[in-house]
């Protein structure tokens, strides 16, 4: 019944609802997913609209009385809302500065690699902290940067003195920069791997022949074969620049350091679910969403424009 | 094959491989050096590379922590829960929108695939479970993620991928679609249901924020919760009347049952990791063909 001819008939007959009630299995299996979205996605977002509301707890959202845009005045006259958009910029762009080229130069490393049991170790450890939560990397990484921690008995052995690098705005930002790299490296890496055994073997043969030595094989034609791809996935990246990576920062900051670490996400927690300004929380959250939205639709735009359509999200 | 190795050659892999081995002690040190700090005997000793005095009375002060099953019950309650929820609801949804005749599928997609554009946001979500009477309860840990939109797509491309002729021939044996979906569409399926499988039993696993903020009950709290209490905001003091009964307390510093700890809740993750590490490979790469 999949084929051209029984649904072109139905349609002759009785149109769209004829089709609707031969697939009414299909349609019933959809239900529990359906009712999903609606319930668990659109409802929160028809729920944004207490952005523009003061929120009462006795009459819900949709009987608390209009505001207009009174939250997002406030937010835009607070001084701390633009240090927490600094912040979350700042924290997005050293990410993706520091940490975008790492997969790349270790898939480019990692492909000279002739043993396949030392490729496959040093893989499967690369791969391993992508699945641990960040409550139990951000616990093992204070332990690491504490005090008394690893880093700074190597910096004691070396004849330095130990500093208290998660509660030094200096060093903060840094260490959220590296360790996202250390939990994220191996894990992003896996699209380049992809892509280099794409490469046509043929081109290395030919390369050989000319004479080209392995380090030439690697600059000269692995990384221009992998351009494309680099190309997409810093686009890609773009589109996240509002994401400065809540539960890292969520698990490793500290009061001491909110002046340079609090971002959008972590800023909506505390006005929101700790100090419980329903409303201004949700406006600020909603200004990033917002954002986001056009972020995602411009990039995904570029993308279909200059990668073509399997590249793009949709 | 006879290898002719020059001197460049040799120079080259020294290189690789001395950086590879520098990036592979870096990623491995950081653990180790949690087991290390857990296995030592006495506080205060720097730590190195290994533990100069082995003693497991952590682990067994740990072991006895009534929490730490707690959260293992409730965390591996979720997962289990979570998975078969999840996988069931999703690939139902799936299966109907990888058939492109489907009238009110482009509009069905569309709902789904805009919402990895724009959310409600944390607080007007927080509401709806609030209003729904979920918070405290079990739900509140299921429901919200329980079908995602990329997880949709990559069961309905894979679904288009599967021969027509196959569903067909059933068809004419006189099948409905539901007798299909579950005797020729999912036993095809394995590869893709398993993996996201694993995907969303890895975020089950490690999501703690909205047990955090939806669950208050001690007994109802899930591991990462009840790690994120003892090894983030450093409130010990279940872990210190532990400790304080045995009097062999001095010997252990806080230090040292954080570490504690953090083995033993990574530890099945360690265990069962390098077996199913291939399929979330996989998985990405499913996901990278676009249908």
């Amino acid at each position: 019944m999949e084929s051209d001819a029984v649904p072109a008939r139905i349609d002759k007959r009785g149109g769209i609802w004829k089709q609707v009630v031969h697939y009414r299995v299909l349609y019933v299996m959809m239900l529990p997913g359906i009712a999903y979205f609606i319930l668990f996605h659109y409802v929160p977002m028809y729920g944004v609209t207490l952005a523009f509301k003061n929120f009462l707890f006795m009459e819900g959202i949709s009987g608390s009385p209009w505001v207009g845009l009174k939250h997002f005045e406030k937010a835009f006259s607070d001084p701390y809302f633009f240090q927490i958009i600094r912040n979350t910029l700042l924290i997005s762009l050293y990410k993706l500065f520091f940490g975008f080229p790492v997969p790349i130069l270790f898939a480019l490393l990692l492909n000279e690699v002739t043993s396949l049991r030392f490729k496959k170790l040093v893989q499967t450890a690369s791969y391993l902290p992508h699945f641990i939560s960040w409550v139990v990397m951000s616990g093992i990484f204070i332990m690491v940067f504490s005090f008394d921690g690893p880093i700074n008995e190597l910096i004691k052995a070396l004849g330095g003195d130990p500093v208290l690098f998660l509660a030094d705005e200096r060093y903060f930002r840094s260490i959220l920069v590296i360790t996202d790299i250390f939990k994220g490296f191996g894990w992003g890496s896996i699209i380049y791997f992809a892509a280099i055994s794409g490469i046509d073997p043929q081109l290395y043969e030919a390369a050989i022949m000319d004479g080209a030595g392995r380090l030439q094989r690697a600059l000269r034609i692995t990384l221009p074969m992998l351009v494309p791809v680099i190309a997409i996935m810093l686009i890609l990246n773009m589109s996240g620049i509002l994401d400065a990576g809540f539960d890292q920062v969520f698990n490793m900051y500290n009061p001491s350091v909110y002046h340079v670490s609090d971002i959008i996400d972590t800023y909506v927690y505390r006005k929101g679910l700790v100090e419980m300004q329903y409303s201004y929380s949700s406006a600020v959250g909603l200004f990033k969403s917002a954002v986001a939205l056009i972020l995602i639709l411009i990039v995904n735009r570029i993308v279909r424009t200059i990668g073509g359509k399997e590249y793009a999200l949709w | 094959m006879v290898k002719f190795r020059t001197r460049a050659d040799i120079v080259y892999d020294v290189f690789i491989y001395a950086v590879l081995m520098f990036v592979l002690f870096v990623t491995v040190f950081p653990f180790w050096n949690q087991i290390v700090t857990a296995l030592s005997g006495n506080q205060g000793e720097t730590i190195t590379f290994y533990p100069k005095s082995l003693s497991f009375q952590s682990f067994r002060l740990s072991l006895d922590y009534p929490g730490l099953w707690t959260g293992y019950r409730n965390t591996i309650l979720r997962t289990v829960c979570g998975v078969v929820l999840s996988i069931t609801v999703t690939a139902m949804l799936s299966y109907p929108l990888a058939k492109s005749k489907l009238p009110f599928n482009g509009l069905i997609t569309g709902m789904v695939l805009f919402t990895m554009l724009f959310g409600g946001g944390l607080i007007p979500n927080y509401l709806l479970i609030k209003s729904l009477n979920l918070l405290d309860t079990f739900w509140a840990l299921l429901l919200p993620s329980l079908a995602g939109a990329f997880n949709v797509f990559i069961m309905r491309n894979f679904f288009r991928s599967l021969p027509d002729s196959l569903e067909e021939s059933a068809q004419i044996d006189g099948a409905g679609y539901f007798l299909i979906f579950t005797r020729i569409v999912v036993p095809l399926s394995a590869p893709v249901l398993a993996t996201v499988a694993l995907w969303i039993a890895v975020n089950h696993w490690n999501a703690w924020f909205d047990a955090m903020i939806y669950i208050s009950s001690p007994d109802k709290q899930v591991l990462q919760v009840i790690l994120r209490k003892i090894i983030i905001e450093n409130s010990l003091t279940d872990m210190e009347r532990l400790t304080m009964g045995t009097s062999i307390d001095s010997l252990f510093s806080a230090k040292q049952l954080q570490a504690t700890m953090i083995c033993l809740s990574v530890l099945p993750m360690l265990v069962v990791y390098p077996f199913v590490q291939k399929y979330f490979v996989r998985g990405i790469m499913v996901g990278a063909v676009k249908g």
